[in-house]
C-alpha cells in the first residue's frame, strides 16, 4: 500500500500537468460563438481612459458587443492596424499619407477627442499660477534659461517670489503623442526648435531628465524642487498638480480650462480628410497647446455586422459619449466637428 | 528457493523497480527517452539561434547603416536618424554591476545564513534554555520561521517590475537622496560623486536591481550549498576547521558552480531588466562615473522606444538588442573562463 | 599497547581544538557569523518595505468583487480583476507547461547523457545568452511566430513568450541539481542493472527535485509579474474569457485564441493612470499577484516533502 503511494507520486509535476490540462479540456465545449460581436482596437495611450469608459457603458447598454481597446502606443496602434490584427486603431498623430497607402482597404480618419498639454512645475513659495511667456518657456525647454530668477521670466510674474534656483526640465523619456503634441507646438512658436530638437514621439530633448509615462513626469515634478515638465491636462487636472498659465499667439495669458481649450479647437478648420492639427491657435481666449487624437478605421470590412458595429459604437461617442469627455479631462469636440465625423462615419461600410 | 527468486524479479519488473536486466520494453523506452531528450536539447539550441537570427534580421538595414557608429555614438535622435549606444552600454554594465554585487553579497550572505541553519539553530538554542524543546509547537518553530524566510524571499522574484518601479520613486529616491546630497557636497571630488542627485539615476537604479536580483541568487546559492556533501562538512569540522574556516575553505569552493550559476542568472536579470529601470535610470544619454548622475540602459531604452518607434528606429532598436545580448554572452564566457581557472584545483571534491 | 594509545592523543594540540574567543581564528568566525546575520537582517528591511507597501496599499480594495468582476473604466464604482486572475493563471500555466518540460529534459541531456558533446555546449551557451533576454523581446519574437501566424493576439501566444523566459532558468538551475546528485547513488543505480531511463527517472531526477522546483518556482514566479512579453502577444482584454458572464476557462478554442487579461498588463496600465480607481486596482492586482505565486510555491513544496517522506 505505501508502495503504491510512493508510486503514484513518482512524477509529481507530470501529474499535476496531466490533471490541469485535463481540467482546461474538460471545460471546453465546441459550442459557437454565435450572436455577440466582439471589437478589438488598439493605440493611442493619450484618449484610452475615455475609450475604454464609452465602451464599457456601451456594454452595459448593449451586452451582446464587447469592445476591447488596448493601449500600446500610437505608433504600434498603427502598425497592428497595417498588418490588419485589430479591427481599429488609435493614433495621436493620425497616419500619414504613406502609412494610409499601407492599407489596401483603405482609410478613414476619425477626430473622436482632444487634449490639451501643460506645464506642471515645483515651486513652493509661488502663490499664484506661474506666467509664462512664449520665449521663456521655449528657452527653458531648449537649456537657454536655466534660473528661475531669469529675467524672462520674473518679467511676467511681477511681484512672485521665483526662487534663485536651478531649474530642472522634465521630459518624457518614452515615445509618446503627448511629446509628439508638444513639440510639434514649440516646432511652430520657435524657429530655433525647429532646426534644433524638432518634433516627433520622442525627440532628443537638449536639457533634463527623463521620466516613464505620465506618471514617471509627476513624479519627478513632485520630488524635485524647481522642476517643470509637461504632462497631459487629465492628467494634471486628476493629480491636482499647478498648471503654468501661457502666452498665446495673440499674446494673451491664458490658463488651461475645457473653455479654453474648446476655443483653441475652434480656431482650427478641419480639412476634408479630417486631419489637422491645432499646432498654435489663434483667437485670444485659446490655450496654445491642444490637439485632436484620432480613430483608425478601414473603409471597408470583411463582415458588414463589425463595419455596422462600429458605426453604431462612434455615434455612440460622438453623442452621449461626448458627456464623459470633460469629467475625465478631455475637451469636447466642436459641432462643426462632430458634424464632419458623421459624415466621415458613412464612408465606412 | 530459486523459483521464489525469478518470482521477485518478475514482481520487481513489473513494478517498475530496479532489479535484474532491463527487458526489451526498458530497452526500447530508453533510447526513446534518449532521443527525446537529445531532440529537446537540439530544439533549444535551434530555438535560440531562431530568436537570434529574427532580432539580427530586423537589425540587419541598422547595422548596415550605422556599422561600429553605432557602439560609440553618444546621442539617440529618432528625428535624424542618429542613433548611438554608447551611454547605454555603460549604463546597462555599470547598474548591473553594481546590483549585482549588492544583490550577490547580501543574496550569498542570507544563503549562508539559511543553509547553515543559523537562525534556527541560534533559536533552538533560545528555546532550549527556556526548556520548551519537549513542546511540539515550539520544536517546530525554528525550522518553520526559516521556512517562512526562504518563501518570502523567493517571493520577491514574483513582485511585478512596475511595483519595484514604484518602490523605487516613492521609498528608494527619497531615502538616498540626503546621504547623496552629503555625499556631493562634501567628497564631490570624488568623481562617483561628482553630480548632484536629480532623483532617478544609477544608485536609486542599482538599489532597486540589487533587491530584484537577490532572490534569484540567494535561493539557488543556498540550494548549492544545501548540496554539500555531508561527508566534506563533517570532514571540514573534524579537522578542527572553524565555522567560517569551513564554510569560506570548503563549502562555498564545493558549491562554487551552483553559486557561480546563481549569479549568472542573476546577472542576466539585470542586464535584461527593462520597466524598473526605464523608471529609475533617468533615462538620459550621459557619460559620467558618477553613482547620482543619471543614466540609461540598453533594456530601457528598448522599452520606452519600441512602442513608438517607426522603421528605422525599430531596426536601431533590434541592434541595440543585439549588442545586449553579445554582452551577456561575453560576461558569460568571460565568467566562465574565470570559474574554470579558479576551479581546476576543486575537480576531485564532488 | 596501552601506552601508545594514550600518546595519540597527547600529539593533538588540544588548545588548537578548543573554542574559545582568544583565538583570531575563533574571533573571525564568530565575526563573520555576526556579519552574516547582519547582513541578513539589513536585506530583510528593503524587502519587508516592499511588501509591506504591498499589502498596505493592496488590501485597501481587496474583496469578494475583486475576484468577481470586470475591471473598471476610469471613474466607474467598484470593479474587480477577475479576468486578469483568470487570464495570468491561463497564460502562466501554458508557460509552465512548455518551459517546464523543455527545461528538464534538455538539463538530462546536458548533465547527464551527453556532459561533454557539442549539442551540450551549444545548449548550455543558448541558455546563457537567453538568460539575458530583455522581456520586451521575448515578446517581440512570440510576436512574429505565434501572432503574426494565428491572426491574432490570444494566451498561447503570451505562454510561448513567457515560455522563453523560463527556459533558462529551469534549464540551468536543474542541470546544476542533477549534476550534484553524488556519483554513488548513479553508480549503484547502474550497477542494479538500471537503464540509463531509469536511473534518471528513478534516481537523479527525484534526488534533484528539491533544486528543480526551486528553479520552477523562481522562474515561475518571475514569468507572472512580467508585462513586457505580453502587451504584444495576449495583449488584455477588458472582459470575460467567455462571452457568458464570470466564466473562469475559456468555453471555446475561439476564446482560447481572443486577448486575454493577465495581471501584470493590468498593474502596469492602472499604475499609469491619473485614476484612483484604477491605481487602488493596480496595486489590489499586485498583491493578488504575489499571493498567487505564494500559493504555487506552497504547493511545490507540499509537493516535493510529501514525495520525499
Amino acid at each position: 500500500m505505501r508502495a503504491k503511494t510512493i508510486e503514484h507520486w513518482r512524477w509529481p509535476l507530470g501529474l499535476m500537468a496531466l490533471s490541469l490540462v485535463a481540467m482546461g479540456f474538460l471545460g471546453y465545449q465546441v459550442g459557437d460563438a454565435a450572436s455577440a460581436t466582439t471589437l478589438q482596437g488598439s493605440g493611442a495611450t493619450f484618449p484610452a481612459p475615455l475609450y475604454q469608459r464609452w465602451f464599457a457603458e456601451y456594454n452595459k447598454l448593449h451586452p451582446d458587443v464587447e469592445i476591447n481597446y488596448q493601449p500600446i502606443g500610437s505608433g504600434a496602434g498603427i502598425k497592428q492596424f497595417q498588418q490588419q490584427l485589430v479591427d481599429f486603431g488609435a493614433s495621436d498623430a493620425a497616419m500619414t499619407d504613406e502609412q494610409m497607402a499601407a492599407v489596401k482597404q483603405g482609410v478613414v480618419l476619425i477626430p473622436m477627442t482632444a487634449g490639451g498639454i501643460v506645464l506642471s512645475y515645483n515651486l513652493p513659495d509661488l502663490t499664484a499660477p506661474l506666467r509664462l511667456s512664449r520665449e521663456a518657456y521655449v528657452n527653458i525647454f531648449l537649456g537657454k534659461i536655466t534660473n528661475w530668477n531669469d529675467t524672462a521670466i520674473t518679467r511676467t510674474n511681477p511681484g512672485a517670489k521665483l526662487p534663485d534656483e536651478k531649474i530642472t526640465v522634465v521630459t518624457r523619456s518614452d515615445g509618446s503623442g503627448t511629446t509628439f503634441v508638444f513639440t510639434s507646438h514649440l516646432s511652430a512658436v520657435s524657429d530655433a526648435w525647429k532646426n534644433g530638437p524638432g518634433h516627433g514621439t520622442s525627440v532628443n530633448f537638449p536639457v533634463g531628465v527623463a521620466g516613464k509615462g505620465n506618471p514617471g513626469v509627476t513624479a519627478l515634478v513632485k520630488q524635485t524642487p524647481g522642476a517643470i515638465g509637461y504632462v497631459e491636462y487629465g492628467y494634471a487636472k486628476q493629480t491636482g498638480m499647478p498648471m503654468a498659465v501661457l502666452e498665446n499667439k495673440a499674446g494673451k495669458f491664458v490658463s488651461a480650462t475645457p473653455a479654453t481649450e474648446k476655443n483653441a479647437l475652434a480656431s482650427v478648420t478641419l480639412p476634408a480628410n479630417l486631419r489637422g492639427w491645432v499646432t498654435d491657435p489663434s483667437g485670444d481666449d485659446s490655450y496654445p497647446i491642444v490637439t485632436y487624437t484620432w480613430m483608425l478605421f478601414y473603409r471597408k470590412y470583411a463582415d458588414p455586422k463589425v463595419a455596422q458595429t462600429l458605426k453604431a459604437v462612434v455615434e455612440y461617442g460622438l453623442d452621449q459619449g461626448q458627456s464623459f469627455a470633460s469629467d475625465l479631462g478631455y475637451i469636447p469636440l466642436p459641432e462643426s466637428v462632430i458634424r464632419k465625423d458623421k459624415e466621415a462615419l458613412a464612408q465606412i461600410s | 528457493m530459486s523459483s521464489e527468486n525469478v518470482e521477485l524479479t518478475a514482481a520487481g519488473a513489473a513494478s517498475g523497480n530496479i532489479a535484474g536486466a532491463p527487458r526489451f520494453v526498458e530497452t526500447l523506452a530508453d533510447r526513446v527517452f534518449r532521443q527525446t531528450t537529445f531532440a529537446i536539447a537540439v530544439l533549444t539550441v535551434g530555438l535560440t539561434v531562431y530568436l537570434v537570427y529574427t532580432i539580427g534580421h530586423a537589425a540587419m538595414p541598422a547595422l548596415e547603416t550605422y556599422k561600429f557608429r553605432f557602439l560609440t555614438g553618444t546621442t539617440w535622435d529618432a528625428n535624424r536618424n542618429e542613433f548611438g549606444v554608447l551611454p547605454a552600454i555603460v549604463g546597462t554594465l555599470y547598474s548591473s554591476i553594481l546590483g549585482l554585487i549588492g544583490g550577490t553579497l547580501f543574496g550569498l550572505a542570507i544563503a549562508v545564513f539559511l543553509s547553515e541553519h543559523f537562525l534556527s539553530a541560534g533559536l533552538e538554542s533560545v528555546i532550549g534554555a527556556l526548556g520548551l524543546e519537549g513542546r511540539r509547537f515550539w520544536a517546530a518553530l525554528p525550522d518553520g520561521i526559516e521556512n517562512v524566510l526562504r518563501t518570502t524571499i523567493e517571493l520577491l522574484a514574483a513582485i511585478p517590475s512596475v511595483v519595484y518601479g514604484l518602490w523605487g520613486i516613492f521609498v528608494v529616491i527619497p531615502w538616498v537622496r540626503p546621504p547623496a546630497d552629503w555625499l556631493h557636497n562634501h567628497l564631490g571630488w570624488i568623481p562617483f560623486f561628482g553630480t548632484a542627485l536629480s532623483g532617478p539615476g544609477l544608485l536609486p537604479a542599482a538599489i532597486v536591481l540589487a533587491i530584484m536580483v537577490l532572490p534569484t541568487i540567494s535561493a539557488i546559492a543556498r540550494d548549492a550549498l544545501i548540496a554539500v556533501p555531508p561527508k566534506i562538512r563533517e570532514a571540514a569540522f573534524g579537522l578542527g576547521a572553524t565555522r567560517w574556516e569551513a564554510i569560506l575553505a570548503v563549502f562555498i569552493p564545493t558549491a562554487a558552480t551552483g553559486i557561480f550559476g546563481a549569479i549568472i542568472l542573476g546577472f542576466g536579470r539585470a542586464l535584461g531588466e527593462t520597466m524598473a529601470l526605464a523608471m529609475l535610470a533617468g533615462n538620459a544619454n550621459v557619460l559620467s562615473w558618477s553613482l547620482f548622475s543619471p543614466a540609461n540602459t540598453l533594456a530601457a531604452l528598448l522599452a520606452n522606444h519600441f512602442p513608438e518607434a517607426g522603421t528605422a528606429e525599430v531596426g536601431a532598436l533590434m541592434y541595440a538588442a543585439l549588442v545586449l545580448l553579445a554582452i551577456t554572452l561575453i560576461v558569460n564566457i568571460i565568467g566562465t573562463v574565470i570559474l574554470q581557472r579558479a576551479g581546476a584545483q576543486l575537480k576531485g571534491l564532488r | 599497547m596501552a601506552a601508545m594509545a594514550s600518546e595519540v592523543p597527547l600529539e593533538v594540540d588540544l588548545p588548537q581544538l578548543e573554542r574559545s574567543l582568544r583565538h583570531p581564528r575563533e574571533i573571525f568566525s564568530y565575526f563573520m557569523s555576526l556579519l552574516t546575520g547582519a547582513a541578513t537582517l539589513a536585506a530583510m528591511f528593503p524587502l519587508l518595505s516592499v511588501l509591506f507597501l504591498l499589502i498596505r496599499r493592496g488590501a485597501q480594495t481587496l474583496g469578494k468583487a475583486t475576484f468577481t468582476e470586470l475591471p473598471p473604466a476610469a471613474m466607474m464604482p467598484g470593479g474587480g480583476i477577475g479576468n486578469a486572475i483568470a487570464g495570468t493563471i491561463l497564460i502562466v500555466f501554458i508557460a509552465t507547461l512548455i518551459s517546464v518540460p523543455i527545461g528538464i529534459l534538455a538539463a538530462v541531456y546536458t548533465a547527464e547523457f551527453a556532459p561533454e558533446s557539442r549539442i551540450t555546449q551549444a545548449v548550455r551557451f543558448a541558455a546563457k545568452v537567453l538568460t539575458g533576454l530583455p522581456s520586451i523581446l521575448a515578446g517581440v519574437f512570440a510576436f512574429a511566430i505565434v501572432v503574426m501566424v494565428t491572426g491574432g493576439f490570444s494566451a498561447p501566444a503570451g505562454g510561448v513568450a513567457l515560455a522563453l523566459l523560463m527556459i533558462p532558468t529551469i534549464l540551468l538551475t536543474a542541470e546544476d541539481a542533477i549534476l550534484r546528485v553524488p556519483s554513488r547513488m548513479r553508480e549503484a543505480a547502474i550497477g542494479m542493472g538500471a537503464t540509463p531511463t531509469q536511473v534518471v527517472r528513478k534516481v537523479l531526477l527525484p534526488t534533484a527535485l528539491p533544486g528543480i522546483l526551486t528553479g520552477i518556482m523562481l522562474a515561475i514566479a518571475r514569468a507572472a509579474g512580467e508585462t513586457a512579453p505580453l502587451l504584444f502577444t495576449s495583449l488584455f482584454s477588458d472582459y470575460w474569457m467567455s462571452r457568458t458572464s464570470p466564466e473562469f476557462l475559456p468555453k471555446t478554442i475561439g476564446d482560447l485564441m481572443k486577448p486575454t487579461a493577465s495581471l501584470a498588463v493590468l498593474i502596469y496600465n492602472f499604475s499609469g493612470s491619473p485614476f484612483d480607481n484604477q491605481i487602488a486596482m493596480a496595486w489590489t492586482a499586485a498583491l493578488v499577484l504575489v499571493v498567487i505565486v505564494l500559493l504555487v510555491n506552497i504547493a511545490g513544496q507540499r509537493l516535493a516533502a510529501h514525495y520525499h517522506r
